[in-house]
């Protein structure tokens, strides 16, 4: 994991190396000040040399003036190399993202790649530049305090030795406990959010139901269990500063009474004996910053993982070799096509499919819910790659064309559509970025989306929110359907996009392709029959398998399940009026 | 002393606004402040008090370390050191002594330790379970003008702010501002020019930390800015990845969050650079001091100034670290004091916004005949009345509840300005079905939000049983209501008890009753544990037409005697329809009911039907009269009737 993150320090290795290295400097300056006071005490104050007073303190200040320039180039260098290392991955993630075929995107939920690209993105950002200014920092101090002390007197130095090690046990043990009961918390914690999270979203049904109270409760239980496992976690981590100070208490104690023997038998200096006593905190206090840094450590790990996920993820589908730029016409064949999402579950969601629709073709799909309506026409543009069999388009297999040119010659209007915050004219032009105004008017009059487009204040140019929340169910879809006209394909895909839309508009946009762009080959999946029954032929799906296919008429005579819908729907259970449902 | 700050709770929460906040502007940053404090102290006041003093016995027993390295050298070692024979007996007796304290030390931080866990984490569930208490009682409105990603991120990321300042910064404040007194006044025993020079250091160092701050503050705003941007466009693309996919937008999409992902490093770089100067500006600003305090004291030493000797310099020094210290501290916490005081204050508004408020008197209560007359019941007898208390007369009066609704000249508008409801007038005799038509946007739901009471009108009369709604408790009325919404909301919870959401004291089998008249039985027979299934993420695993199903089901175990139905728009295949439509029409049978139709058949089956434009009423009548007028219904109906 560590490895794959830090290929994308790239640019930022330079900063990334010379932080620790003006840490380095910055701890080795302040370490040498007591060292300093202890040579100043010594042979200046003692013996009255005022002269050698004032030059150590010269050296001092200019220490000082180093150890600030090394720490602002440190925190510079620092600041520099996390941001950056935090873009790269970012850019690098959302770039590999844009490769991701459809499987890809299946795999990772919305959310989870949102968390992703944010949270856990800056979750490593602040781990990378507390390891590269305090893992080196606290350790390198450590070391050098370490052999100062020596330096001074081997024997007392010793005591350190042994009160860094058990310190260090001690640390490490609570860090053990304690993150158990942490990692056990945080999952009740976020179960708690996501409780709150319900409420906000489903308040409308607590009012209704009169339910706040037992809400109320059932909360108070929750966050009272929170509060106990909290409890208990902390509680264990309340001990961390007491034994650390308990340490350095001992180890004070400890060294002023075998400092004060050794200074009677002459083996030290009292100024030795003065920067002993200065080194102690700055051991332990660098002991401390390293279980921080090793907790805040264990914590980004997680993020790290999820963020490897994305970026180790190759994509399932790749352009060709040697790729087709020409799409004939707008034929498609399926051969023997069977489709599985996984490729270890038994049954196949489509099985053995033997289609020919002929270019120009208009061709309704109808078929109960898990009918596999949907998977059939995603394998059209490439969407997903077929698990046995070929799908043909123009005559060739999708496999061998470029997808840029099969998915602009193959235009989809998705069942779960989207629109982007933007104009919409800009919306548009995702069809067609070099699209005039009058292509762009065109294509909206042929989806019924001019007449309330024009009704705006600003037509064209009206501000669509994000995810396009000012326009209505079915506004949004008729401009999804102008969109995907834009592209001008040979073959036109709509996955239940007029849904939302009133039957009388539904008809006129059917008119107008049968009109106006008879050369493309149309696949309308509906659930109305109403929106299929003049197509050209009608093709009825169960159970991922073709049950039957021909005219209307025909499939009236002797296709049950279609008779069977047309009956219900007819008979009174219809859709009744333009149900944008967004009121 | 430093305690492991990432520990502290979950830094891994959901949220827009980072671990590095803004710093924002806060108006009357103190009185915040002070109800904060008043907030913990509440609850815990002795707690505090406890931990107060432990904090005073844990600085008292440092600065009883550091007089002992002090007198270490002058009164003991020294002395020590012009016997023949050294006695080591005044030693060990002082270092007995400073043992004691030193215990003592450690006790207090192990106490205050241990207490503020319980102080913090009980504020913040005191916090959490007023803040929902609260939340639960505000008006629709609340949630209708907010996003709900913006409540949720009170109840993560400003908890979080508040939960780091109780637990840290504010014992540390206490710390620190009592270390520096007791340090000042040993510092002042022992020279008074060194103190003072000693102080005129520090409020450089103070000043030089403020620019600083003020400096970063400034970048981390923008850098904020920068960070809603970039999350903004990746919310939207991460969404619309397969529209990316499908329209091959992918190298455009890529160069448009370069743009934006280069601006945020930019800013968080810049961020990030000020806030890195603040410590070895502290530090270095530090030692300068250390060492201008050892030239002028070895001056003052060696002259034998005032009384000042070479172990007098030694412990100063040490204090002079002590005093700066606190001083850093402090510099430190001020940017996530100033933090936890704006997650402070949407806290406090979201506690402070004003609740639902219920004038209402009259109440649902069992009801049994006696004698000809309504009385009321203590049990439930499957016979409700309405207890009115008439204030004037001092007479209570039981009517019956039959579910006869009244709309009487109507006007509403979600603000002042415009209006969206005008002068509607309908009438529902008990046990009829009204059926709303109309495009989206005419006012349909508007009208069901009326009834409930979720929004007050604004001009106009609802009367419910002949009672104005406005006189009925909030509570008694909605529990005489049963709601369908359009849209299923699940609760983490067995199936069982999402249907009994409905009605909490239905027993089992009364469950299994409203699941089999809803048509949801089946399904729920062949879920892995049955009714014991748990659902989880707004039953995520169910389909549209089960979740339909089950919010059927949640409201016949209800029993009410007035429906509210919207139906549900979603794709859902013919089949699947049927069942549905099916289990309606046995929730609906004997129940007045308004239902915001979407499917020919309820409308054809319904009493009367309202066909509804930019607010208004404008035909209405039973099918077959609506078919006759040739108006808007019939355009409806005719267009379905095209193809």
């Amino acid at each position: 994991m560590v490895k794959t993150l830090l290929k994308h320090v790239k640019e930022f290795k330079k900063d990334s190396l010379m932080t620790p290295m003006f840490m380095v400097l910055e701890v080795l300056m302040e370490t040498l000040v007591p060292f300093l006071m202890a040579s100043m005490i010594d042979n200046g104050v003692e013996v009255g040399n005022q002269e050698y007073i004032f030059k150590l303190a010269a050296v001092m200040v200019v220490l000082a003036v180093i150890g600030l320039w090394a720490g602002i180039m440190g925190g510079k260098h620092g600041a520099k190399a996390s941001t950056g290392f935090a873009r790269n991955l970012r850019e690098a993630m959302y770039n590999n993202i844009q490769t991701f075929s459809f499987s890809n995107i299946d795999k990772f939920s919305t959310a989870g790649l949102v968390t992703r690209l944010t949270t856990d993105v800056t979750n490593i950002q602040n781990s990378y530049q507390m390891i590269l200014r305090m893992c080196v920092r606290a350790p390198i101090n450590l070391i050098c305090a370490m052999i100062m002390a020596f330096i001074i007197n081997a024997k007392v130095a010793s005591i350190y030795l042994v009160a860094v090690v058990v310190l260090a046990c001690f640390l490490g043990l609570i860090i053990k406990f304690a993150m158990k009961h942490f990692k056990q918390v945080f999952k009740k914690y976020d179960d708690l959010n996501a409780s709150v999270q319900e409420n906000i979203t489903a308040q409308r049904v607590v009012k209704a139901f009169v339910r706040e109270d037992y809400e109320i409760d059932r909360f108070h239980k929750a966050s009272g269990n929170i509060y106990n496992m909290f409890v208990k976690a902390e509680s264990i981590l309340a001990f961390n500063s007491p034994i650390m100070q308990f340490t350095v208490y001992t180890c004070i104690l400890l060294i002023s009474w075998v400092g004060a023997n050794m200074i009677v038998g002459g083996e030290l200096t009292k100024g030795d004996l003065t920067s002993l006593l200065a080194y102690c905190m700055n051991i332990l206090m660098s002991l401390m910053m390293l279980s921080m840094v090793f907790v805040m450590i264990t914590m980004s790990i997680a993020s790290g993982e999820r963020i490897c996920e994305v970026l180790n993820e190759t994509p399932d589908i790749v352009n060709p070799e040697k790729p087709e730029y020409e799409v004939k016409d707008g034929s498609i064949r399926f051969e023997n096509v069977t489709f599985r999402y996984n490729k270890n579950s038994e049954r196949p969601v489509l099985d053995k499919i033997n289609l020919e629709i002929k270019s120009g073709e208009t061709i309704g799909i109808i078929g109960g819910t898990g009918s596999s309506k949907t998977s059939l026409i995603n394998l059209i543009s490439r969407l997903y790659d077929v698990s046995e069999g070929t799908v043909y388009v123009g005559g060739k297999d999708v496999r061998e064309y470029d997808l840029e040119t099969l998915r602009n010659k193959v235009a989809v209007v998705l069942q779960k559509n989207v629109l982007f915050s933007g104009t919409i004219m800009e919306n548009l032009r995702w069809g067609d970025e070099n699209a005039t105004e009058e292509d762009c008017i065109r294509v909206c009059k042929q989806a019924c989306a001019d007449e309330f487009i024009q009704r705006m204040p600003d037509g064209y140019n009206t501000h669509i929110e994000q995810g396009g929340s000012n326009v209505s169910g079915g506004q949004k879809q008729r401009l999804c359907i102008a969109r995907a006209l834009l592209k001008n394909p040979k073959i036109l895909i709509l996955d239940d996009s007029t849904s939302a839309v009133d039957t009388a508009t539904d008809a006129k946009i059917r008119n107008a392709f049968a009109t106006q762009i008879p050369d493309t080959t149309k696949l309308i999946i509906a659930q109305r029959i109403s929106s299929i029954q003049d197509a050209d032929r009608i093709i009825v799906m169960e159970n991922g398998c073709v049950d039957g296919f021909g005219t209307h008429e025909e499939l009236l005579e002797n296709n049950a399940i279609y008779r069977e819908v047309y009956e219900a729907q007819t008979g009174g259970s219809g859709d009744f009026d333009e149900n944008g449902g967004e009121d | 002393m430093a305690q492991p700050q990432a520990m502290r709770g979950p830094a891994m929460g959901p949220g827009r606004r980072g671990p590095m906040g803004p710093v924002p502007k806060i108006e009357n940053p103190g009185k915040i402040l002070k109800r904060i404090l008043g907030y913990v102290f509440k609850n815990y006041g002795f707690h505090c008090i406890i931990v107060f003093g432990c904090i005073i016995g844990s600085v008292l027993a440092n600065v009883q370390g550091t007089l002992f390295t002090k007198t270490l050298i002058d009164d003991y070692i020294s002395p020590m050191l012009m016997q023949e024979v050294p006695d080591f007996g005044p030693l060990l007796q002082a270092m007995g002594r400073v043992a004691g304290f030193y215990l003592l030390g450690i006790i207090c931080n192990y106490t205050q330790a241990r207490i503020m866990v319980n102080v913090t984490q009980g504020t913040m569930k005191n916090l959490r379970d007023d803040m929902f208490a609260h939340m639960s009682k505000l008006p629709i409105r609340y949630f209708d003008t907010n996003t709900h990603g913006d409540i949720m991120s009170i109840y993560t990321n400003d908890i979080d702010t508040l939960r780091q300042m109780i637990s840290q910064s504010i014992p540390q404040m206490i710390n620190s501002v009592i270390t520096v007194t007791s340090v000042l006044v040993s510092m002042l025993s022992l020279s008074l020019p060194l103190t003072i020079l000693n102080l005129a250091m520090s409020s450089i160092t103070v000043v030089t930390a403020r620019k600083v701050v003020g400096r970063s503050g400034k970048y981390f705003k923008v850098q904020q800015t920068a960070l809603g941007a970039l999350n903004g466009y990746i919310e939207e693309h991460m969404e619309g990845q397969k529209v990316v996919k499908v329209f091959c937008h992918e190298e455009k999409s890529m160069e448009e969050f370069k743009v934006l992902n280069d601006a945020l490093y930019e800013n968080a770089y810049n961020a990030n650079k000020f806030a890195n100067l603040m410590g070895p500006i502290n530090a270095q600003l530090g030692n300068v001091t250390y060492v201008v305090i050892a030239c002028v004291g070895s001056v003052l030493a060696i002259n034998g100034i005032g009384g000042f000797t070479l172990g007098s310099l030694v412990s100063f020094l040490t204090f002079t670290k002590s005093f700066n210290m606190p001083l850093n501290q402090v510099a430190q916490q001020m940017n996530s004091i100033v933090m936890a005081l704006a997650g402070g204050k949407r806290v406090f508004d979201l506690l402070d916004e004003e609740p639902e408020v219920d004038e209402g008197y009259v109440t649902l209560v069992p009801a049994k005949w006696e004698n000809g007359e309504l009385k009321e019941a203590e049990k439930r007898t499957g016979l409700w009345a309405w207890k009115h208390p008439h204030r004037s007369t001092g007479i209570t009066e039981y009517v019956e509840l039959k579910g006869d609704v009244v709309f009487d000249g109507v006007d509403f508008g979600y603000t002042d300005e415009k209006m969206v409801l005008h002068d509607i007038k309908m009438y529902a005799q008990p046990g009829q079905k009204l059926a709303f038509v109309g495009s989206t946007g005419a006012g349909k739901t508007t009208i069901m939000n009326l009834v409930n009471r979720f929004y007050d009108i604004q001009d106009g009369k609802i009367r419910y049983d002949g009672i104005n709604i406005n006189k009925i408790k909030k509570a008694d009325l909605r529990r005489s209501l049963g709601i369908v919404l359009q849209e299923t909301h699940l609760f983490t919870a067995t199936v069982m008890d999402n249907i009994r959401f409905g009605r909490l004291d239905a027993t089992d089998e009364e469950v299994i009753a409203a699941a089999k008249l809803a048509n949801a039985d089946v399904f729920i027979r062949q879920l892995p544990d049955g009714y014991n299934t748990v659902l989880t993420g707004d039953g995520a695993n169910l389909s549209q037409g089960q979740r339909q199903l089950l919010a059927i089901a949640r409201a016949a175990v209800a029993d009410p005697p007035v429906l509210i139905l919207d139906e549900a728009t979603s794709s859902i295949d013919t089949r699947t329809e049927k069942i549905v439509q099916d289990g309606m029409d046995r929730l609906m049978h004997g129940r007045t009911t308004f239902v915001i139709a979407h499917r020919l058949s309820t409308v054809k089956n319904s009493d009367c039907i309202m066909v509804l434009e930019q607010g208004r009423i404008i035909e209405r009548g039973t099918h077959d009269e609506l078919l006759e007028e040739k108006g808007k219904y019939y355009q409806l109906y005719t267009g379905n009737a095209i193809s």
